[in-house]
């Protein structure tokens, strides 16, 4: 597989690897993907009292560009707001990567992951009013958590 | 082996050609580039002469006559010569085919498309190192049975049939049996009479060769075997094959077929050794390893290794000095993971984190060192970054996590 120098990059010096503590309720948790299908993300962020995401950390099975994308995603969700995070777009990981097609599915693993990881903070303070917020992503990473 | 170039461990894939194939076919190239069809002078003749010790030197390796050698330009041409050659003029005798799921696709699709124009396959299940028995062959057997069809070893996993058991019931059964020998030839001894072949394909690069020449071997007593022919034109090779014969070509895969029938004695256990030091090394070293194939009957030089928790191009770009293949869907445009590897019952997400290690000529001691190492801190580091083995770690076996597809 032909990859960016960028998708190299974030694959040999990943970004923000690491565990935070899924129990904790400034921490959002999000697990999305498959061992079957190739590819299981976990991505966690921790939120500040302002609702700022202060920490994000990843970790990965998958192949180069699925690595690549979570830690992109990590290091894109520092220092933005939960609703800003929530606009994070596969599209926008794809290009900055220049991933190829075959990849695509990739990003969108990610935008996911993020998703998740979103939705499980605001499950945990109250935050989970919308109904668009109860998508299959969430659904996933509440069941692994369940574990 | 110059210190940027990876260390080559993909000799399934292909090979170099041997320093001393290419000396052989250079003349034929530049002084000696007559057409071998040119019988009536000189060029013509060495170039014919060329080809007559080319085949001696083949058939030789093989233990076939030299008069059965049908040149083609490799393997995938053999295979779909045999099959449909074999289908199409035995067809008022029969329709049936046997052949095995794991079988490489020149064989598998060439039967599917036969398939698909009447006749009857027989896909026969591998047990779960990539066996096939002679039992589960005849049983398959019918009054319709024309063709039996199945490798001699298998390119991703080394498993071997055991060709000589299947080549003595067709035999009895009046059932012609091809077989797929690209991997084999070369690395373990083959003999067509011995093992009761009568259809043998074979291909030049797998074993320091050039690429683009290969042969088919065409029993031509007890029984004779006739075939339909495939590509039609001036009447090359007896009728069956048309075309200009690849001179160099097959002068390159004679001289390299003779050096593997005078090196293998010694260098097949070399290889064997080599291959089950780098096998101790990384298992000795290393949790939740799996091996794919055949523990004892299985090519020397091949490895075939799932590591469970990490992804097969991950662990591929990690080791970027070391050049293997991988099953995983990831290096392949279609997503989906070996069927090999599917046929013989690993787990998708096993098959995901295999790497096959296929040793060769070019293989020294030292760079298996440098191999263990570099896989034993690719692994490593995956799986610290790896959701699945921190769940395996904290005792969470990931198989009992109910998981969405995507």
């Amino acid at each position: 597989m032909a990859y960016s120098d960028k998708v190299i990059d974030h694959f040999i010096n990943p970004r923000n690897v690491g565990s935070m503590d899924k129990n904790a309720a400034n921490v959002g948790t999000g697990v999305v993907g498959a061992p079957e299908c190739g590819d299981v993300m976990k991505l966690q962020i921790q939120v500040g009292d302002d609702g700022t995401i202060v920490d994000a950390k990843f970790k990965t099975f998958g192949c180069g560009s699925a690595i690549a994308s979570s830690s992109l995603a990590t290091e894109w969700l520092k220092g933005k707001t939960i609703d800003e995070a929530h606009t994070l777009k596969n599209t926008d990981i794809a290009r900055e990567l220049s991933l190829p097609p075959v990849k695509v599915h990739c990003s969108v693993l990610a935008e996911d992951a993020v998703i998740a990881a979103i939705n499980d903070y605001k499950r945990k303070n109250g935050l989970l009013d919308d109904a668009r917020d109860a998508s299959g992503a969430e659904t996933t990473a509440g069941k692994v958590q369940g574990e | 082996m110059a210190l940027d170039k990876p260390i080559y461990l993909d000799h399934n894939a292909t090979t170099p050609v041997d320093a001393r194939v290419l000396e052989a076919m250079l003349p034929y190239l530049t002084t000696d580039f007559g057409n071998a069809a040119s019988v009536n002078h000189a060029y013509g003749e060495r170039a014919k002469a060329a080809v007559s010790r080319a085949r001696e030197q083949i058939a030789e390796l093989v233990g076939a006559e030299a008069k059965s050698i049908v040149w083609t330009s490799g393997a995938t041409e053999s295979d779909n010569l045999a099959v449909k050659g074999v289908a199409e003029m035995y067809r008022e005798k029969g329709n049936h085919i046997i052949t095995c799921k794991t079988e490489h696709k020149a064989v598998l699709d060439t039967c599917k498309h036969l398939a698909e124009r009447g006749c009857t396959v027989t896909f026969l299940d591998p047990d779960e190192f990539g066996r096939v028995s002679a039992e589960q062959v005849a049983d398959a057997i019918t009054d319709e049975t024309i063709l039996i069809t199945l490798m001699a070893a298998n390119n991703e996993i080394g498993t071997l049939h055991p060709i000589a058991e299947i080549g003595a019931l067709a035999k009895s059964r009046g059932v012609i049996f091809h077989t797929d020998a690209t991997q084999a030839v070369g690395k373990i001894p083959i003999d067509l009479d011995a093992m009761g072949i009568d259809l043998l394909s074979l291909s030049a690069h797998k074993f320091y060769g050039p690429k683009g020449v290969g042969c088919l071997v065409v029993r031509r007593k007890g029984p004779r075997v006739r075939l339909a022919l495939q590509m039609h034109g001036g009447g090359h090779e007896g009728g069956m094959r048309s075309g200009t014969l690849n001179v160099p070509g097959i002068v390159g895969l004679g001289a390299a077929a003779e050096i593997c029938r005078r090196e293998m004695p010694t260098e097949a256990p070399r290889i064997q050794a080599l291959r089950d030091r780098l096998h101790q090394g990384i298992e000795g070293q290393l949790k939740y390893v799996k091996l794919n194939g055949h523990p004892t009957e299985r090519l020397p030089n091949t490895l075939n290794l799932s590591f469970a928790y990490v992804e097969g191009e991950s662990l591929m770009l990690k080791m970027p000095r070391v050049a293997v293949s991988t099953a995983s869907a990831c290096t392949s445009e279609s997503l989906e993971p070996s069927f090999v590897l599917r046929a013989i019952g690993v787990p998708d997400d096993l098959a995901h984190g295999s790497i096959r290690f296929s040793l060769g000529r070019t293989t020294t001691d030292d760079q298996i060192d440098v191999v263990i190492e570099q896989v034993l801190q690719a692994v490593n580091d995956l799986r610290e970054m790896s959701p699945l083995y921190e769940m395996v770690e904290e005792g969470i076996d990931p198989a009992t996590v109910k998981w969405t597809e995507h």
